[in-house]
């Protein structure tokens, strides 16, 4: 009975190009319930790429991608929106909409086929819009949303679909200094008391080693390393990663890095 | 948000709407026939201008509902698959392949069976090239279809242009007719209303997922939707049904444009109210054009296109003066 519990998401032998270039060769990871990964790398290194293979939404040249074990192929797409949600970098929206209505969206995989949202539903959209801080905008359409107001309501429609793991390709997208902090401290409570699995490409290797265990750095040319944040966040390394030197800062001990 | 109950309202007052049009479509025209007598002919009691009612106005109404119903399912459709509310079902050119068909069978001379069956295979064929020519190497975008379907539309209007100058002086009216959309040349409308009964059947239990796909495809593949069969199923559906529309009466426009679009200013974007709801008001407005286009310069009729293209394009223009703002 002393099963070790599944990994909520692992990666066995991957291999992934885009455009020609390669991001990663047999890149092998798991992540467990309440663990925190941090995506770091140059613009075009291949982050996001990476990331919607690991969602399930590209297919990789080589390996696997297994969810509790399972693949995407055997879980099907809806089994899979259970297990696993996905912010994307970019929203575009085509049609009218409200908020409350986009944040209900996440409910679908938990809804049968001719199921309509009950008020249970309503009430976890309305919970996740809350918890972003747009209580009160449920009726706006989302057409005039600022491009902050709109990726908070991408990450509410996140929380709604209540995944047990969080692939985001950039979370802080759009965001002040306020709700980057507030959006990371409403994952990172997520991980700590829910036990859910954070994936997240970041920009500010600072943020990753305060809010993430360990970190994947993507150089672009194949070259991966993965570390705990504490070891493989140093200055240098960051410096090779980004193609210019940094300088490491401790305040309140906590580790910064700016561009020397 | 959205509810079964809100949707049952909408549907209700539509689909009075729709009865409504008609009442109106069966009464009016060269002999008025009053409501008494229409209820009378319609229950089979031996009224007077009884077959005025059955014969002839009750098959044209029905081909009216029929293919305005069939035109706005499949504009909703096409919105939602080129996520592009200002995409019509004859933005991918199966209108087009359709026109090429009526007006080589016209040519040749055939019966209004031949023209209907070329029209159709004209839009099958239009359907196919579009499909393999922007399907290709598996990289489907939206904008790659949709400039597919945009090239091959107009080399359609190329070759109906074609026709149309080489044409004999007496053919070209029914060329022209044909063109512009009508109703007057619809035989067996029980065909087109089952096929719209059963495409609307068909794309209800994915209302859901169409709602996500609305919202990209990234997107709705990550909230559970299988996106490339759910993709290849509105294609199919929406170009059929536009074929079917085309085919029995010619191509009549805007029907399939302004219909979704008003239909999404008035109750919002939820596929499950909006598609049975473009249905019965696409139909109701069909009817009542085409009673108007048979009524408004009687006993000389005109094609039905004419009156919702003219109905069309103010309403369109005044939707996307106030989408800009």
């Amino acid at each position: 009975m002393s099963a070790q519990p599944l990994p909520l998401i692992e990666a066995r032998g991957l291999a992934v190009s885009v455009g020609g270039h390669t991001v990663c060769r047999d890149l092998d990871f798991s992540l467990a319930a309440g663990e925190r990964l941090a995506i770091l790398g140059r613009n075009g290194a291949g982050k996001s790429t990476l990331l919607s293979v690991l969602a399930g939404l590209r297919p990789a040249d080589a390996g696997e991608v297994g969810l509790g074990g399972e693949t995407y192929a055997a879980l099907g797409p809806r089994a899979a929106a259970k297990r696993r949600g996905w912010l994307p970098q970019r929203h575009s929206d085509a049609f009218a909409s409200t908020v409350l209505e986009t944040a209900l969206t996440g409910r679908h995989p938990h809804l049968g086929r001719w199921d309509w949202e009950t008020k249970r539903d309503a009430e976890i959209a309305r919970g996740a819009i809350a918890a972003v801080g747009l209580a009160g905008m449920e009726a706006r359409d989302v057409q005039t949303l600022s491009g902050g107001e709109r990726q908070r309501l991408a990450i509410a429609t996140l929380l709604t679909q209540a995944a047990p793991l969080y692939l985001l390709d950039e979370p802080l997208a759009h965001l002040d200094l306020n709700h980057q902090i507030a959006v990371l401290d409403l994952f990172a409570g997520a991980a700590r008391d829910c036990h859910a699995g954070l994936v997240m490409v970041l920009h500010e290797p600072g943020l990753a080693d305060r809010y993430c265990d360990r970190a994947l750095l993507v150089h672009g040319d194949g070259r991966c390393e993965l570390g705990a944040c504490r070891e493989l966040l140093t200055a240098d390394r960051l410096g090779e990663l980004y193609g210019h030197p940094l300088r490491q800062v401790e305040s309140d001990g906590r580790r910064w890095f700016i561009p020397a | 948000m959205p509810t079964r109950r809100r949707a049952a309202l909408v549907l209700s007052a539509l689909a009075l709407l729709g009865g409504g049009s008609f009442v109106v479509a069966l009464a009016v025209g060269s002999f008025s026939v009053p409501l008494a007598d229409v209820v009378g002919a319609l229950v089979g009691e031996p009224v007077e201008h009884a077959a005025i009612v059955r014969d002839l106005r009750l098959p044209r109404a029905l081909a009216g509902f029929a293919c305005g119903g069939l035109l706005a399912l499949a504009g909703a459709l096409m919105q939602v698959l080129l996520r592009n509310p200002l995409a019509d079902p004859y933005v991918l050119g199966i209108s087009g392949g359709a026109g090429v068909g009526a007006m080589l069978a016209i040519l040749l001379g055939l019966a209004t069976a031949g023209i209907n069956g070329f029209a159709f295979l004209g839009a099958l064929g239009a359907m196919l090239i579009v499909f393999g020519l922007a399907h290709g190497d598996g990289a489907w975008t939206q904008t790659r279809l949709l400039l597919t379907g945009v090239i091959v539309a107009a080399g359609c209007g190329a070759l109906v242009a074609l026709m149309l100058s080489i044409a004999p002086e007496h053919k070209l009216r029914g060329m022209l007719f044909w063109l512009m959309g009508d109703l007057s040349q619809t035989g067996a409308p029980w065909i087109a209303l089952a096929i719209l009964a059963a495409a609307l059947a068909a794309a209800l239990p994915f209302a859901r997922e169409l709602n996500l796909l609305a919202r990209g495809q990234d997107t709705a593949q990550a909230l559970g939707v299988d996106v490339k069969r759910l993709r290849y199923a509105v294609y199919a559906i929406a170009s059929l049904v536009t074929a079917v529309a085309v085919t029995s009466a010619g191509s009549i426009g805007f029907v399939g444009l302004v219909v979704p679009h008003l239909v999404r200013l008035a109750i919002g974007n939820d596929q499950r109210l909006l598609l049975p709801a473009s249905v019965l008001a696409g139909g109701a407005l069909l009817t009542f054009a085409d009673t108007l286009a048979r009524t408004v310069v009687a006993p000389q009729q005109l094609p039905v296109g004419v009156l919702t293209a003219l109905i069309g394009v103010p309403v369109f223009l005044f939707l996307l003066a106030r989408h800009r703002q």
